[in-house]
């Protein structure tokens, strides 16, 4: 296969405008993987998909991760007047790289038998721009797993058939992947929550009397409404 | 409340034609979560027209316990008994797969003969799978029960070879990173040879009762059929994708293990339908046996674990890896990501039962309701893997 400095050669010459950055991966499994921007994905995975010597029509493997706020120490050697005299000093300043929900996709060629080739697709935050676009048009086993993605971690896939929830049910609100994810209470072991889970189960869900009901029928003082 | 007494007239049902009157009527109905032929707690809400399924959307999650995020929060050797639980019929492979990824994550060696063992383990793991799998859907075809006692009195022998090894018949939590926990003795090759011996008599009668039975002809020729072109694009993986024509086995892909040093074939299907689906799980059996024999004869002593993989604060370096391997499903990957620490910063499992499913209303559709259940059966579905 060839090398992936050659695929986004030929991805750049293919899609105008597509910018692919090609993140390393210092583990021993040498898997590394080509990050996609948003606009340009959908052109690019069709790209991978028909190119006849690439033919990447198995898309194996979908996945989300969720990467929290960080902050990197970088090192730069900075030129300074020290005492009249220039020098070179190592200046160490912290970098904040704002959080991102990642999409990873593993494909591989079952024509030419050969992979994998990682493409990966990250959203502009953790809270509100959660979009990407969709390649379940193109790959048709990406629609489960976008699916997931979706329910665990909460990216919203723009032109999926349909999003919906697939492991968590309808009414469930939070997206439990996430790190920062915070279990509401512990219902498995707790029939009827009091105490401390109680109170842990009201800071985490807004009051819903619409469903819960239980305002309606009681008055304040405990007395039975009319 | 008011209650309408109905008369003698209105209560006489007008003559049913099934093909005029029903048409157009939609009539939905939720198949599952408890019924005998979804193995396990898994619903279908679908759309009937007559007895015709016009709209099927598979509903699941039932047993969903997040194994993604408990293994985040878990060392990376403390998962390894918990990946039995995902397909609990085949611990085995599950094991295989995630110490596989692990030792690209970490590039680790695997001694010969733990490699040997692995595969000895994993084929007998498809010959037990299969044949569980051939057994069930004869009882979802209507043969109560007798042939899935034969296939069980089968399963079981192969089971008792588990536990002999590993101590447990189903949750093995046998394979470490860089090769296997505990040795196999002499006596237990000498039972599992035999087993494996008179194995191919029992897939005969097996054969037997499937070739050319009328009744199972009936149901599943031309029932459930899937294109080549269908299935790569769902990523369809296993024997499913197999019985299409698709020539695609990870074992013949990556080579991973030992398998490039066996000879065997890949059985390949011709037209995609569950009787194809069937066959080639026959088929395999049959390749799996033969890959046994020969790993009986090629393996040699040695040791079954590399010693210098750490067992106490093993820390993958920094980096990410996905593994996959042929489990008796179809691909099951790991992909885990490294962020230097004890647990794995990502970890993800890629179940090929689930991924089965994504095609399951394409199967469906045009069929009777009672196709859907050998359709299903086909697929060779387990919610322990497919909820996680």
């Amino acid at each position: 296969m060839e090398t992936l400095e050659e695929i986004k050669a030929r991805i750049e010459a293919a899609v105008p405008g597509a910018k692919i950055e090609i993140a390393q991966n210092a583990s021993p499994s040498q898997q590394h993987s080509l990050k996609v921007d948003n606009e340009h994905a959908y052109d690019v995975a069709k790209f991978l998909r028909d190119d006849s010597t690439l033919r990447l029509d198995f898309c194996s493997n979908v996945t989300g991760v969720d990467w929290l706020d960080r902050t990197v120490k970088q090192t730069v050697k900075v030129k300074k007047i020290v005492d009249g005299e220039e020098k070179e000093v190592a200046e160490t300043t912290e970098v904040k790289i704002p959080g991102y929900l990642e999409a990873v996709y593993h494909l591989y060629s079952m024509t030419h038998k050969h992979g994998p080739v990682t493409i990966r697709m990250r959203t502009a935050d953790r809270a509100k721009n959660v979009c990407l676009p969709s390649l379940t048009p193109i790959w048709r086993s990406a629609e489960f797993q976008e699916r997931e993605i979706f329910d665990l971690y909460g990216v919203q896939f723009d032109g999926h058939p349909d999003l919906r929830r697939i492991l968590m049910w309808e009414e469930f609100e939070d997206h439990p992947m996430r790190k920062d994810y915070q279990e509401p209470d512990d219902y498995e072991y707790e029939p009827t929550p009091h105490d401390d889970v109680l109170e842990k189960a009201k800071r985490h869900f807004a009051a819903r009397p619409e469903l819960d009901g239980a305002e309606k029928i009681t008055g304040g003082d405990g007395s039975l409404k009319r | 409340m008011t209650t309408t007494v109905q008369t003698i007239e209105a209560m006489e049902r007008p003559p049913v034609s099934m093909g005029s009157r029903l048409e157009g009527e939609l009539l939905e109905v939720s198949m599952g979560p408890q019924h005998p032929s979804t193995h396990g707690v898994f619903r279908m809400n679908v759309a009937l027209e007559g007895e015709i399924v016009r709209k099927l959307k598979p509903v699941f999650g039932y047993l969903h316990r997040n194994h993604e995020k408990i293994g985040e929060n878990a060392s990376y050797l403390a998962s390894m008994p918990y990946t039995d639980r995902l397909d609990y019929f085949c611990s085995m492979t599950n094991n295989w797969a995630y110490a596989l990824s692990v030792e690209k994550l970490t590039s680790i060696e695997v001694p010969e003969r733990a490699e040997y063992l692995r595969v000895i383990l994993a084929e007998l793991t498809r010959l037990q799978n299969h044949v569980s799998l051939l057994g069930f859907l004869l009882n979802d075809m209507g043969a109560w029960g007798t042939p899935l006692m034969y296939a069980f009195r089968e399963r079981e022998k192969v089971l008792d070879l588990f536990e002999w090894l590993s101590g447990s018949r189903m949750m093995c939590d046998y394979m470490r990173f860089g090769g296997c926990r505990v040795d196999a003795t002499p006596e237990w090759f000498a039972r599992a040879k035999k087993i494996v011996d008179v194995f191919p008599r029992f897939v005969d009668e097996l054969e037997q009762l499937i070739v050319g039975n009328e009744v199972v002809i009936a149901r599943t020729q031309n029932v459930g059929k899937l294109s080549p072109e269908l299935a790569i694009s769902a990523g369809i993986t296993g024997p499913m994708l197999r019985a299409c024509g698709v020539n695609y086995d990870v074992r013949k892909v990556d080579g991973y293990g030992f398998y490039p040093r066996f000879k065997f074939r890949i059985p390949l299907g011709e037209h995609g339908d569950t009787y194809d689906r069937l066959m080639m799980r026959v088929l395999e059996m049959r390749e799996s046996i033969e890959i046994l024999k020969q790993a009986f004869e090629q393996i040699s002593d040695g040791p079954i674990i590399n010693p210098k993989v750490k067992i106490r604060a093993f820390r993958p370096p920094v980096g990410e890896a996905y593994g996959r391997i042929e489990a008796p499903k179809g691909e099951l990957g790991f992909y885990l990501i490294s962020d230097g620490g004890p647990n794995p910063y990502r970890y993800r499992v890629r179940p090929p039962s689930f991924i089965n499913l994504t095609i399951l209303e394409d199967m469906c559709l045009g069929h009777t309701v009672a196709d859907v259940m050998v359709i299903l059966g086909s697929v060779d579905i387990v919610m322990g893997e497919v909820d996680r």
